[in-house]
């Protein structure tokens, strides 16, 4: 178990669980954390995940932990590992299995106390337009060549369907479309799974929310962005669904055996991996690529619906209803990217698990618009309390392989958190506190209770004191939609 | 006194971890899907079984465990099916080539299901013998 005396402080956001800490490690874990972050996670068993990450074969530099990291199964939340090409491993546990779960931010030129009457009919609307709950199906019915195609081409597909602008992909990850997608690789279960479920939020701690931009602390960066404080904005937090649960399944099954022909040996067998460059690691790329091209289609559907939803309340009462993308960004993904180790640009696979890319200014992936000041990084709080929109640094390019934190980050159970709060009881309290609720299920909200967090706004803190991200808005809901 | 089988749910900081003890691995087996089931908040409605025939093989217990209980959320998510009778079989493969199960299962339509599991992991999954048979800890991420 690893405790805070075997921690090494590199500065008051910046801690090391150094190689020695244990004979299986291949590089050392840089921690991101206040002492009192630290503290809350010693009970659980994130640090010792975080050592176990560090076994993987062919890692470089160090395992990166965000300071919203918990406990997870593998890999912990909040986790950033880069793998050498071509013979370092590609591991399913460390990307999970939402695979490219991540946040879509639109802004609204609309004041809050223009919307507030009818945003009760605005939380209704979008309950109604964007389907949401455990298996639910959603109203895009792909053929399984329509899923073929969605696996290939991601939010470009949603393009070429009426379902977004130019704009929404220059403004996504990677233009919402990974190269190297190949649906060969996913099983007929995975599709099975995936074609009912396209436009859909699911359950758990997924969402779609409607902010007030409360605070603006980078006027240039907020206004490149379409953010003013006062108006409203809307996030859509979700991932690859059934799909791309399932394509996780398959490979972290199958790479079972892969470990014995390779001969790796792991400390937890959710570790599972493989060399990029054998036969079993290119398939899993290609079918990863598939659910998150899937993933990136999926939000951009949900924002058509939400775009819908806007249209329909508001238009009638002459109000402007556009929402105009900001940015579209994954937090649990492996990608290839260009990073500087030992002062050397060397190509890496990039592993993050509940950890966002967080490019620094000049970055030529970045849309013009952007490449100033840095990439968006987008930090969804916990439901009833703030987000944030932050920016990637050069620190982050140096320190994190350009990645900064991804949310909250849990601290309490969810059986504790059903335990202490009842889901009506704090339906009722988020009301007085002019947050419109709609959810699918009163459990699964007292699971996902503001108090089964951490404070955003301290995880936000370390990552701006470590100068790995820097504030751009702080956004607080008035609606939130769960599935 | 702690029944001869049973599950229990233990404490996890963001996903859901269930404790499984029984005295052979059929048992085990059965322990993890019923409990699972009420994990999701699985109810079943008052109707006719339907019968599902499961015929899996896997390198050793942990597999076939994940494997059996992902049979079940598939058969959750994709029919609208949950499980209430349980009829196991495990025999050993020749020349130690894993275990096979053999299954048959009494399903219901679902009434409800309240929460939503992605998926049963292998993280620190190891089925144990205990005086009292085996046990077990599964973790699914949700």
């Amino acid at each position: 178990m690893v405790n805070l005396r075997n921690l090494k402080k590199i500065s008051d956001y910046e801690w090391e669980i150094p190689q020695s800490y244990r004979g299986d490690m291949r590089v050392p874990v840089r921690i991101f954390a206040s002492r009192r972050l630290l503290e809350a996670v010693m009970d659980d068993k994130s640090l010792e995940q975080a050592v176990n990450a560090a076994s993987l074969p062919g890692l470089v530099g160090q395992v990166n932990i965000m300071p919203d990291m918990h406990q997870g199964y593998g890999f912990p939340i909040g986790a950033v590992a880069a793998t050498r090409l071509p013979d370092g491993v590609i591991s399913p546990g460390a990307v999970g299995y939402d695979i490219n779960c991540g946040v879509r931010l639109l802004a609204s030129p609309l004041q809050y106390p223009q919307v507030e009457p009818y945003l009760d009919e605005l939380a209704t609307t979008l309950n109604a337009y964007c389907p949401s709950g455990v298996g639910e199906s959603g109203s895009v019915k792909l053929t399984d060549h329509d899923l073929e195609q969605v696996c290939r081409e991601g939010s470009s597909w949603a393009l070429k369907n009426g379902y977004a602008t130019p704009t929404d992909l220059r403004r996504t990850e990677a233009g919402g479309r990974l190269e190297g997608a190949d649906p060969a690789k996913v099983s007929l279960r995975a599709r099975q799974r995936g074609r009912p479920q396209l436009g859909t939020l699911g359950a758990g701690n997924h969402f779609i929310e409607v902010d007030i931009v409360d605070q603006v602390y980078d006027s240039r960066a907020a206004q490149a962005m379409g953010l003013q404080e006062g108006c409203l904005a809307l996030q859509i937090h979700c991932g690859s669904r059934g799909f791309g649960h399932q394509i996780c399944t398959d490979y972290v099954q199958s790479f079972q055996s892969a470990v014995k022909r390779y001969n790796i040996h792991l400390p937890d067998r959710e570790l599972v991996c493989a060399p990029l460059n054998s036969p079993e690691g290119q398939d899993y790329l290609a079918a990863m690529r598939c659910a998150a091209n899937y993933a990136f289609a999926n939000r951009q559907v949900l924002a058509y619906h939400a775009r819908r939803a806007f249209e329909a309340v508001l238009a009638v009462k002459g109000l402007p209803f556009q929402l105009h993308q900001v940015y579209d960004i994954a937090h649990n993904m492996a990608k290839f990217e260009t990073h500087l180790i030992d002062g050397k640009p060397m190509k890496v696979c990039v592993h993050r698990k509940g950890a966002t890319r967080a490019f620094g200014p000049g970055h030529p992936e970045l849309p013009e618009e952007y490449r100033a000041l840095g990439q968006p990084v987008l930090v969804p709080g916990s439901m009833g309390t703030a987000s944030w929109v932050l920016l990637g640094t050069e620190a982050s390019m140096e320190r994190s392989f350009g990645s900064s934190c991804h949310g909250a980050g849990r601290v309490m159970s969810r059986a504790q958190a059903k335990k202490q709060v009842r889901g009506e009881t704090l339906r009722r309290d988020l009301e007085k506190d002019g947050i419109h609720i709609r959810a699918g299920s009163l459990p699964g909200l007292a699971e996902e209770a503001p108090q089964a967090y951490k404070d955003v706004d301290d995880v936000v803190a370390v990552v701006c004191g470590a100068q790995i991200a820097r504030k751009v808005a702080r956004l607080v809901p008035v609606a939130v939609i769960k599935g | 006194m702690v029944a001869p089988a049973g599950y229990r749910e233990i404490d996890h900081a963001a996903d859901w971890e269930l404790e499984v003890w029984a005295p052979d691995l059929p048992g085990v087996l059965e322990q993890a899907a019923r409990g699972m089931q009420h994990l999701a908040g699985l109810r079943l409605q008052d109707a006719p079984a339907r019968l599902l025939e499961l015929q899996l093989t896997a390198a050793d217990a942990e597999s076939l465990l994940v494997t059996f209980l992902g049979e079940l959320l598939y058969s959750i998510e994709q029919h609208k099916l949950g499980f209430s009778d349980f009829d196991l079989h495990v025999s050993q493969l020749p020349e130690d080539a894993g275990l096979e199960l053999h299954a048959s299962l009494q399903g219901q339509p679902l009434l409800a299901l309240e929460k939503e599991i992605k998926a049963v992991t292998y993280h620190r999954l190891e089925v144990q013998s205990t005086p009292a048979g085996l046990c077990t800890r599964i973790v699914f991420d949700v």
